[in-house]
């Protein structure tokens, strides 16, 4: 089935003539129509745009010259503006909203001839760990549709695992990406902070959000994340730094991992303390890491505790400011009959925001106002250099570090109600993301039917000794390649 | 009692790049509302500020001019609160790390004419920093609705802190005529106040003459014209001496001037956010800028008000009053300098400038910008009493004429076309004056007898027959040659 299919084999299909991009996309398009009701992967289906893109791709394909993303479908989070395309967010503030640009990863993906199959369920303005908050009801995970698929980035992590798109792009903000891939049973990557552009991108917390991608296996992800790299102009904070050979891997679709292993990689001892599910998947992984030849040390990273107090304190602040557009005044929700400005304000925003997003405008707020902001912004930021100083102390020994992803497998949906208890999913992503490194999350195991994943961080820009040492751990392993069974 | 007004002023200073400071969107005043605001203006989902260098170029520009440091490194913050014409909710202004340190500016002393001393007065400025201007809300245009136009939206801002040195209203005019003098020296902004391009607050307290500590100040926002700032802060100063010496106590407020009623009132408390929660914008990296680039911006820095001066006083021998009062602002000094090449009469083109022009100037209320005298023309007009074509006096006339005719030709050659047209030439003809004295020689026989019996006054009736007769375009000198031949024969 094209469902399950790697962009590599579905490029080689359409190649061959097994099918065109139109066939492809539209087998998907029934497989979204036949399941997603139960899925709940897809805010929006955008059916019209994908035929149109799938019948360019076909004639670009006609013409031989085209690279290998060209007529491959993709989903996009529901957070990259998509021109003529509602982009809601998974909120009730954005429900109406069609931006008039569309996000410099989403131009760049259909530059490549990728084929935008709709925009997918998250966690309300990105903020959430199990997709429970969207405004449109929560995304189940394929494995057992009475559990979450994690989140932010639900949607598209539960896309791919159902075999809906090959690829999707997600966000990461504190594990948007990691966490619902490994409840998925996917591959997602988050690079390094700046290495992809944000414009076009709903902001949540600018200092810590960036663009990844989820796919079927390792280089599915090194395609992807390639094409849409690359310094922006529009984004001041993306890197001029250019990286040659992901941005090159359309030329040169296969990851070269014909070389022996080597290198080190390091364990951190605050992340497998305590650890209840998934460390012997973990061990299994480390004795499979050295018998490919990688050499694997324990290391540590003594500021591990203070990351999450730190990450809500600064992704709240940030998204405090960030959500104040958001006022009934030019775009997005208004309340009805307004009988003032502050009663503009007051119920659109009450009543366009969810809960979860009213809490971190809250705690965000309360962080940065006077007589607080020493002690709880300033400090956070301080936590925050520090938790970037063990990375970098730890990586002048090490070439990578491998960690759980996340304390559990998918919960039940409904089963985490406490939000403190709900910020603990993100113990073990949080860290890298504060710290702006690149890190990937690959499916490693099955505990009691649902999928368990494995992380692997890398110094800054280093996207290639990632997926390399995951494309390397793929070729000995087939948890990435297991595939639920979807029933509607 | 004696009390002490102690002022500071915050101007914001509209820098003039083509665009604005965070988008492309054009920053050109007047188009129609909402027609200048892009996405980013907008403030919509997913968009991002980008750094306008224009902008950062006119404020170290800026900051040298004053002698003042310049940060390597700034910040660019949020500034957060809710208000219709502020799309975002914050504002991008620099907080902490501004790009501008203390420097100092030189007032002028315009208070000479009050008698006070007009010993050379600087006056410190703590910092300059960058920011993007709001919207701009109407609130009478529709009975129950707020216009908002966001073109403005994004203008680059220089906001420009004063220290609480100035001691009076007028000085605090006369520093902000300086500061509105060096900005357009420095071409970083256009001055039009109208407009609104320099806009400033005044933090106004006072204190009983002597003390050390600061009273409780009051700020009066948004005041947009050198006569304002004036008035405002004098009626402010009088307003809390009045509430001092009733006993009573001066409360911080935030207050409006309202020039048709001459007060200043408190705004709604609605009007003010006490807490604007500052954090840096993680939109925007540290703004770097390198020595180089200082340097580079150095050395292209104009001639300023000062250098012009003296250049004034040493290559045209004029007064050091003079040479002041010519360079106080770039556009007279631009004038003037156009009028000296056509006249080639330094003195006599200061002397038209500060008379006859700036008497127009003064009763018709308009900046030389908008003369409707070029400095070409007057230049020629100067040029033709110099070569004996017209009288000092019919100049005097035909500069009125050019004012009001409202030429379009703005060109030297509409001063020859009237003159022609108006048959202002002087009579310099020996021939034609000659027969005119004759005739009144003839007639006058008591003044002539008067006048050979010593009373040389009586020459003044001649000349004044002469002048009635050819209605004033006799040449004095001539008229004078030929009465005295005439009636000493």
């Amino acid at each position: 089935m094209q469902g399950f299919q790697n962009i590599q084999s579905l490029a080689a299909g359409l190649r061959a003539g097994d099918f065109s991009s139109v066939e492809l996309t539209q087998a998907l398009l029934a497989r979204i129509g036949e399941l997603d009701g139960a899925v709940n992967a897809f805010i929006n289906v955008t059916e019209d745009a994908a035929l149109n893109g799938a019948k360019q791709a076909d004639a670009e394909l006609a013409k031989g010259t085209a690279g290998p993303l060209c007529g491959i479908p993709i989903a996009h989070k529901d957070l990259f503006c998509t021109a003529g395309e509602l982009t809601t967010c998974a909120s009730k503030m954005l429900a109406n909203f069609t931006a008039p640009y569309s996000a410099t990863v989403v131009d760049k993906l259909q530059q490549a001839g990728m084929v935008m199959l709709g925009k997918t369920n998250m966690d309300e303005f990105a903020m959430g760990s199990s997709n429970e908050t969207s405004h449109f009801g929560p995304c189940h995970n394929p494995w057992d549709l009475s559990r979450v698929p994690g989140g932010s980035s639900g949607g598209s992590a539960a896309a791919v695992a159902a075999g809906f798109a090959p690829v999707a792009t997600g966000t990461d903000t504190g594990g948007s990406i990691r966490q619902p891939a490994a409840y998925c049973g996917v591959s997602g990557i988050k690079p390094t902070y700046g290495r992809v552009s944000r414009y076009g991108m709903v902001a949540f917390a600018s200092s810590l959000d960036q663009a990844g991608v989820f796919g079927r296996d390792v280089n599915d992800l090194a395609l992807v994340l390639g094409a849409m790299s690359g310094f922006d102009a529009r984004d001041s904070t993306s890197s001029e730094q250019a990286d040659p050979w992901l941005e090159g891997l359309s030329d040169n679709p296969d990851l070269n991992i014909s070389e022996p292993a080597k290198g080190t990689i390091g364990l951190p001892v605050e992340y497998f303390t305590d650890l209840s599910v998934g460390s012997a998947e973990l061990e299994a992984v480390r004795l499979q890491l050295e018998g490919m030849g990688y050499r694997c040390v324990d290391v540590s990273l003594p500021h591990t505790d203070a990351a999450i107090p730190a990450y809500y304190v600064i992704a709240g602040a940030e998204a405090s400011t960030n959500l104040s557009r958001y006022d009934g005044v030019r775009f997005g929700h208004r309340c009805e009959d307004p009988q003032s400005l502050e009663d503009l304000y007051e119920r659109s925003r009450g009543e366009g925001f969810g809960g979860e997003v009213k809490r971190r405008i809250l705690t965000g707020t309360y962080a940065l106002s006077v007589g607080y902001y020493d002690a709880y912004y300033v400090k956070a930021q301080k936590v925050r250099r520090l938790i970037q100083q063990d990375f970098l102390t730890a990586f002048t020994k090490v070439d990578l570090i491998l960690a759980p992803v996340a304390p559990t497998t998918a919960f039940a949906i409904g089963g985490v109600q406490d939000p403190v208890s709900m910020y603990q999913q993100d113990k073990f992503t949080i860290p890298a993301s504060l710290a702006g490194l690149p890190a990937m999350s690959l499916p490693c195991g099955m505990h009691e039917g649902l999928p368990l994943g494995l992380q692997l961080i890398a110094p800054h820009f280093h996207e290639r000794q990632l997926l390399e040492c995951g494309a390397r751990y793929q070729q000995q392993s087939d948890w990435h390649t297991q595939q639920p069974q979807v029933r509607a | 009692m004696n009390w002490e007004p102690v002022i500071g002023l915050e101007i914001h200073v509209q820098l003039n790049t083509d665009s604005k400071i965070f988008s492309a969107a054009s920053t050109a005043f007047g188009a129609e509302p909402n027609t200048q605001a892009c996405a980013v203006d907008l403030g919509l989902p997913g968009v991002l500020p980008v750094l306008n260098y224009g902008a950062v170029r006119k404020a170290v520009t800026f900051g040298l001019a004053i002698g003042a440091q310049i940060n390597k490194r700034s910040i660019f913050d949020r500034k957060n609160y809710f208000y219709p014409d502020l799309p975002k909710g914050y504002q991008i202004s620099q907080f902490e790390e501004p790009i501008v340190g203390a420097g100092k500016i030189r007032l002028h002393g315009s208070d000479a004419k009050a008698g006070n001393s007009t010993a050379e007065r600087w006056i410190n400025i703590t910092r300059a920093h960058l920011e993007e201007d709001a919207g701009k809300s109407t609130h009478d245009l529709y009975s129950s609705s707020t216009a908002i136009d966001l073109n403005r939206t994004g203008t680059p801002l220089l906001e420009v802190v004063s220290e609480p040195e100035l001691t009076s209203a007028a000085e605090a005019a006369d520093y902000f005529r300086q500061m509105h003098a060096l900005v357009r020296y420095l071409r970083i902004c256009d001055g039009n106040l109208a407009e609104g391009s320099m806009r400033c607050d005044a933090n106004v307290s006072v204190r009983p003459a002597g003390q050390v500590e600061l009273g409780e100040r009051s700020e009066i926002k948004n005041i947009n014209s050198f006569r304002f700032v004036e008035r405002a802060i004098e009626v402010e100063i009088q307003r809390q001496i009045d509430i001092l010496e009733a006993g009573g106590r001066v409360e911080r407020d935030t207050r409006l001037y309202d020039p048709d009623k001459n007060e200043t009132r408190s705004m709604r408390s609605k009007e003010l956010s006490n807490d604007y929660r500052y954090f840096p914008d993680p939109d925007l990296l540290p703004l770097e800028i390198t020595q180089a680039f200082i340097d580079e911006v150095a050395a292209e820095l104009p001639e300023l008000a000062e250098a012009r001066q003296a250049r004034y006083e040493a290559e045209h021998g004029l007064s050091e009053y003079d040479a002041a009062w010519l360079t106080k602002d770039p556009d007279i000094a631009e004038y003037f300098e156009v009028t000296t090449n056509t006249s080639q009469d330094a003195k006599l083109s200061a002397n038209w400038l500060m008379g006859d022009m700036s008497a127009a100037l003064n009763r018709d209320d308009i900046e030389i910008a908008q003369a409707p005298v070029s400095a070409q023309q007057l230049g020629q007009l100067i040029a033709r009493i110099k070569d004996g074509t017209i009288s000092g006096k019919i100049a005097k006339g035909l500069f009125e004429n050019l004012w009001q005719a409202k030429e379009t030709n703005l060109d030297a050659s509409a001063v020859d076309a009237m003159i022609a047209e108006q048959g202002l030439e002087q009579v310099s003809d020996t021939g034609e004056l000659s027969n005119i004295i004759n005739t009144l020689v003839a007639d006058n026989p008591d003044q002539v007898a008067q006048f050979r019996a010593g009373k040389d006054k009586v020459l003044g009736f001649f000349v004044g027959q002469v002048m009635k007769a050819t209605q004033g375009k006799a040449n004095p000198k001539t008229v004078n040659e030929l009465l005295r031949a005439a009636l000493s024969e």
